[in-house]
């Protein structure tokens, strides 16, 4: 990406609302419009933008590839280990009521734990698409270079 | 929208058919605002707009940006969506009224879950409630459908693309 | 008036899904293929979404004040296939990557000719 300061600056101003933003939509999700879905697109946006303005290498150094990779299947395993809790608690498989100590808290809980294994789930699945084409565009771009420097 | 689709269609740029793409998401968006779907909305503009033309694009400056022009003229495609379209058209005849409370899907579980989401689930937005608790198995499953999909990706491209590879490759498609 | 507006509304989605058909029987780019299934995919969320509308009801967000809400079942099931769909377009779009790679090409009939000779 070609250097320009406005962009630079402008980004630089911009991820610490669109992260906060992604934080709002996910724990704002029972209230307003907003969820783990949403929330984990707007968390994954907003690396992804910093990592075309400042270069895939330099988001990888503040979101580690293996930090992602981890946390594709963490999402799940929160999500599916919920439900596994519930049974150990005597109820159904996804049902939330015995988390709380009222039903409706229970399911409350529930859903804000759900919620963010979806959140992880999709944040760090659309982070390490976004890595590995980033990453190919990268090589090829290197290659490019290289055959030209050499013929 | 119909307009941004027909763009989309004549365009032979690739990358303006993912720039008129993004602008259809963003559409899309809307249209979804007035027909009282924030969530999917929501949903739509940052992952169409967002999300798929920064693939899009990714993948255009890994291939290339021109479509080649079509080979045959396209008449069996053509017959094909004017059957399917005169089908579906013919189909809507028979739906009911638009945006009347007592059509039938509206009468199936709706009510209920607007009813007693609030009580059950202390959870004042409704979709938020059936995504994550009516219906955990549905949403569990489509996690597990974009866990797939993610780890189908990381299989494809995350090996180092090698010189012999390629050239294996080729050969193997000449034979 | 309304049941013009009604009818219209289904059949932009016709128009779209016929639109993003042609897209993907006619042309042979593999990555305008996968634009015209995100086109046939988004009329889905429309077909979905506009019979769930109740005329003078609101976003189904329990609020004091408002009675009619809309149907909030499609909402939810629109919500997770929109994430869906980007993934497996994703998906889509890496299978093309190796396709250039192997073949050089992303055009169809230039892969058959690569195939055939």
């Amino acid at each position: 990406m070609r250097d320009t300061v406005i962009l630079r600056v402008v980004v630089k101003v911009l991820l610490p609302a669109i992260l906060m933003f992604a934080l709002y939509v996910q724990f704002h999700g029972e209230y307003g419009p907003g969820g783990g879905f949403q929330a984990g697109v707007a968390a994954a946006a907003a690396v992804i933008l910093y990592g075309m303005v400042f270069g895939i290498a330099e988001a990888r150094k503040v979101v580690p590839r293996s930090i992602v990779n981890t946390m594709i299947p963490l999402g799940v395993l929160i999500f599916a280990g919920t439900g596994v809790v519930s049974i150990l608690l005597g109820e159904n498989y996804l049902d939330y009521t015995p988390l709380g100590s009222k039903p409706a808290k229970g399911q409350h809980l529930g859903i804000l734990v759900v919620e963010f294994g979806v959140f992880v789930t999709v944040a760090s699945t659309m982070l390490a698409i976004f890595y590995v084409f980033g990453g190919r565009a990268d090589e090829a771009d290197e290659k490019a270079k290289n055959e030209e420097g050499g013929e | 929208m119909v307009v941004t689709v027909i763009g989309i269609i004549r365009a032979h740029n690739l990358f303006a058919v993912v720039m008129l793409g993004g602008i259809y998401s963003f559409l899309m968006a809307t249209v979804l605002v007035v027909l009282d779907a924030v969530d999917v909305a929501m949903t739509e503009a940052a992952v169409g707009a967002g999300m798929s033309t920064v693939l899009l694009l990714a993948v255009l400056h890994l291939t290339r940006t021109r479509e080649a022009p079509l080979r045959h003229a396209p008449v069996i495609p053509l017959l094909i969506c004017l059957l399917t379209g005169g089908a579906l058209v013919y189909g809507t005849l028979d739906l009911p009224p638009f945006g009347q409370p007592d059509n039938p899907q509206n009468l199936h579980v709706a009510p209920y879950y607007l009813e007693n989401s609030i009580e059950e689930t202390k959870s004042p937005n409704v979709v938020t409630a059936v995504l994550a608790s009516y219906r955990g198995f549905d949403t569990l499953g489509e996690v597990a459908v974009i866990f797939s999909a993610g780890i189908g990706v990381l299989i494809l491209l995350s090996r180092r693309r090698r010189r012999e590879m390629v050239v294996e490759d080729e050969g193997r498609s000449r034979k | 008036m309304n049941e013009f507006l009604a009818d219209l509304n289904y059949w932009v989605t016709i128009f779209l899904l016929v639109g993003g058909l042609y897209i993907i029987t006619a042309h042979g780019n593999m990555v305008k293929k996968l634009v015209g299934l995100a086109i046939f995919q988004s009329s889905v969320y429309l077909l979905f979404i506009s019979p769930g509308k109740i005329l003078g009801g609101t976003a189904p967000i329990i609020a004091p004040g408002f009675d009619v809400y809309s149907n909030p079942l499609p909402h939810v099931l629109i919500l997770t296939a929109i994430v869906v769909g980007v993934a497996t377009i994703a998906l889509g779009l890496a299978i093309v990557v190796r396709i250039h790679e192997a073949y050089g090409t992303i055009e169809d009939d230039e892969v058959h000719d690569l195939e055939a000779d």
